[in-house]
């Protein structure tokens, strides 16, 4: 009771003004006007809403798409063919009236067709000096390089993963040893170790390659997935060895460990799903990375075989009649920069979405 | 120098030297790996010849022994005679080529690092302004551009078409476009770096500080800001070089400049195996020497700078 009072006696002295009315209990409608009337969302809705905000991302999105999506379906229903040259027929004389027609020009005997009333789909790009459809061509080679993009791009992310988490978790001496490996494939010269490899394993591995269904890609996109498996997966190895040193610390880790798991469990388990932004938004922004390495390559005649066309052989090839026919190169390297562009700029968007940290 | 960087240093040469040496050993190997060796292609030649010829070039000791010699020989700068070129050393190919190269890559580089810094710091100052926007949005489109199809457009609209400049770049006014070429991409690199980390600096207590304590705006840019929004653009000197050498592998094929670039290109389509090497070699060198100088400068400029 003497405590009480004491206590009184200073609130008198340091004269509180207290309001009783501040502290009535709050009546149902109060109560329902504080409550949280977004309902709970996961850190990948909360991610993809963000993203969604993201105007340049999407509109990089939507550009992607259209052109992933043509590139895969227009080859379906067009009537001409990639390799298919017009002007010769079987059984019939070579109509060299097809080489190097300019954009919605006609043929000989494609305008005799049209006199008859037929419809003839017109060469939006025009024909290539073998009279070839440019416009397929142009499909086509997006296509590849997409593709190429793509799966090299995987490679790179199995390896990286793979090396870059068994090193992270293991640590000591398997960690030092296969860092120092990635220190040094790191500071190799890339592109020199690129053109270097490539113009080598052209040679070797076309022989051998010979009656494999792997012929049918050409070896010359298989030596530049050898390449990106030996070289390109060191970032991403030093990424997620980074990110699972960071999580291999945390106290759930050490819970798992204390139950019993082993450590491929643990891996899987906890550490890679909680540094997946990370490694999908690297990925994304690896894509344009292999899409501009292969386009290099060909460029230099080491990339696809022909008379498979790419972004880069087609544009090297328009090199040659760059006077004449200067559009032949100007296609090709829009579509290549309007592919590079919008896929850093949608992996920006990613990053920014998922991974509001790296930004900061 | 503290005990802490000169140990970083030394690392960071060990690893330079080491690399140099992987280079080296790969090259040696993967044109081991080429099938039929140095002399198919030639014209049918006795077996007699064939060994005579492998006997002179050392091709019939073993592999272990002939790669102890051509170590020796890259140490030397002997990469021997060029396989293709009748009469020449691959060295003098090279030195030739470089001259011309070096050039075109001193001048992009120095260009592009000026005129990155300047449009950088400038767009940082007028931060959100249309100025800003747009530089942002050019240097955006600049470096999604690979450089062969920067380099093939400006040879069709300033070459092909207007002749303004000449197509053929063994000229000096030849060199204008592949050093514009070259120079786009580091440079709209270089301008993406510097406003970052001039704003980044511009928000810094200390910058406020010299504002109150009324330090003139052109004493703050430069004196207070510049200085240290600097700090990055030195780690990327060595990939802009890097970059502008394998840059300058087409850039010199598209505009037909004699430099080491064009040498190495038609090498491969040669096969002319020494000259691969030896070029190889020789830029992979300059390559991991311009990263390692760039980054012990990085580390020495800035004490702050965690050596881990």
């Amino acid at each position: 009771m003497m405590e009480g009072s004491k206590v009184s006696d200073i609130m008198k002295d340091l004269n509180i003004q207290v309001n009783p009315n501040d502290f009535i209990p709050a009546t149902e409608e109060e109560k329902e006007y504080m409550v949280q009337m977004r309902p709970s969302t996961t850190a990948f809705k909360d991610g993809m809403r963000r993203l969604r905000k993201n105007k340049v991302a999407m509109v990089s999105f939507y550009i992607i798409l259209i052109i992933t999506l043509s590139a895969v379906f227009v080859p379906m229903f067009w009537p001409y063919k990639y390799e298919a040259m017009l002007g010769m027929q079987p059984g019939k004389a070579v109509d060299a009236t097809f080489n190097n027609l300019k954009p919605f020009e006609y043929s000989a005997s494609e305008l005799a067709l049209k006199e008859q009333g037929q419809k003839v789909v017109p060469h939006i790009f025009g024909t290539d000096s073998a009279g070839r459809d440019y416009f397929i061509r142009v499909v086509y080679g997006t296509r590849i390089s997409l593709a190429v993009g793509f799966f090299a791009s995987i490679i790179v992310l199995v390896i990286g993963l793979l090396v870059g988490s068994v090193s992270g978790y293991a640590g000591g001496k398997v960690d030092m040893i296969i860092m120092r490996i990635v220190d040094i494939i790191y500071s190799l010269p890339d592109m020199l170790m690129v053109i270097l490899l490539a113009s080598v394993l052209k040679m070797t591995l076309a022989s051998k390659l010979e009656g494999t269904p792997l012929a049918k890609i050409g070896s010359n996109i298989i030596s530049l997935f050898i390449i990106f498996a030996l070289l390109y997966w060191v970032s991403m190895a030093r990424l997620v060895r980074g990110q699972i040193l960071s999580l291999r610390e945390q106290e759930y880790v050490l819970a798992a460990q204390a139950a019993g798991a082993k450590g491929g469990w643990v891996i899987r388990k906890h550490l890679l799903p909680n540094c997946v932004s990370v490694i999908v938004i690297s990925t994304a922004l690896q894509i344009p990375s292999a899409i501009f390495t292969e386009s290099y390559l060909s460029f230099l005649g080491l990339g696809v075989n022909a008379p498979m066309p790419s972004l880069g052989s087609l544009a090297s090839d328009a090199l040659n009649g760059l006077s004449s026919y200067p559009y032949r190169l100007v296609i090709p390297a829009i579509v290549i920069s309007l592919i590079v562009l919008s896929l850093n700029l949608f992996g920006d968007g990613l990053r920014d979405a998922f991974d509001p940290k790296l930004n900061s | 120098m503290n005990p802490k960087t000169l140990k970083y240093i030394l690392k960071r040469v060990v690893l330079a030297i080491f690399t140099i040496w992987v280079v080296i050993t790969l090259t040696f190997f993967i044109m081991h790996a080429v099938p039929g060796g140095p002399f198919v292609g030639e014209k049918a030649v006795t077996p007699q010849v064939q060994k005579a010829m492998e006997a002179k070039y050392g091709l019939d000791k073993p592999l272990f022994r002939q790669y102890l010699t051509y170590l020796n020989d890259v140490c030397h700068l002997r990469f021997g005679p060029s396989l293709k070129q009748r009469g020449r050393m691959v060295i003098d190919i090279i030195g030739d080529g470089l001259k011309t190269s070096a050039k075109l890559g001193v001048i992009a580089a120095a260009i592009a690092t000026a005129l990155g810094v300047i449009l950088g710091s400038f767009a940082a100052l007028r931060r959100n302004t249309i100025l800003d926007r747009i530089i942002m949005v050019i240097t955006t489109a600049f470096v999604s551009m690979p450089s062969f199809i920067m380099g093939s457009l400006l040879l069709v609209a300033f070459a092909v078409r207007t002749h303004i400049f000449p197509a053929n770049g063994s000229t000096a006014a030849g060199l204008v476009l592949p050093i514009i070429t070259l120079m786009l991409y580091p440079m709209s690199y270089i301008t993406r770096l510097t406003r970052s980390s001039m704003l980044d600096v511009l928000g810094q207590d200390y910058i406020r500080t010299a504002k109150a304590k009324g330090v003139s705006r052109t004493n703050i840019i430069f004196k207070h800001a510049l200085k240290n929004a600097l700090i990055p653009v030195i780690t990327y000197l060595g990939p802009e070089l890097a970059y502008i050498t394998t840059g300058s592998l087409v850039v010199e094929q598209i505009f037909a400049v004699p430099g080491i670039g064009r040498a190495f290109v038609n090498s491969i389509t040669n096969r002319d195996y020494t000259l691969i090497m030896g070029t190889t070699i020789v830029l992979a060198t300059f390559i991991v020497i311009m990263n390692l100088v760039s980054d012990i400068m990085y580390k020495v400029v800035d004490p702050r700078i965690n050596l881990e």
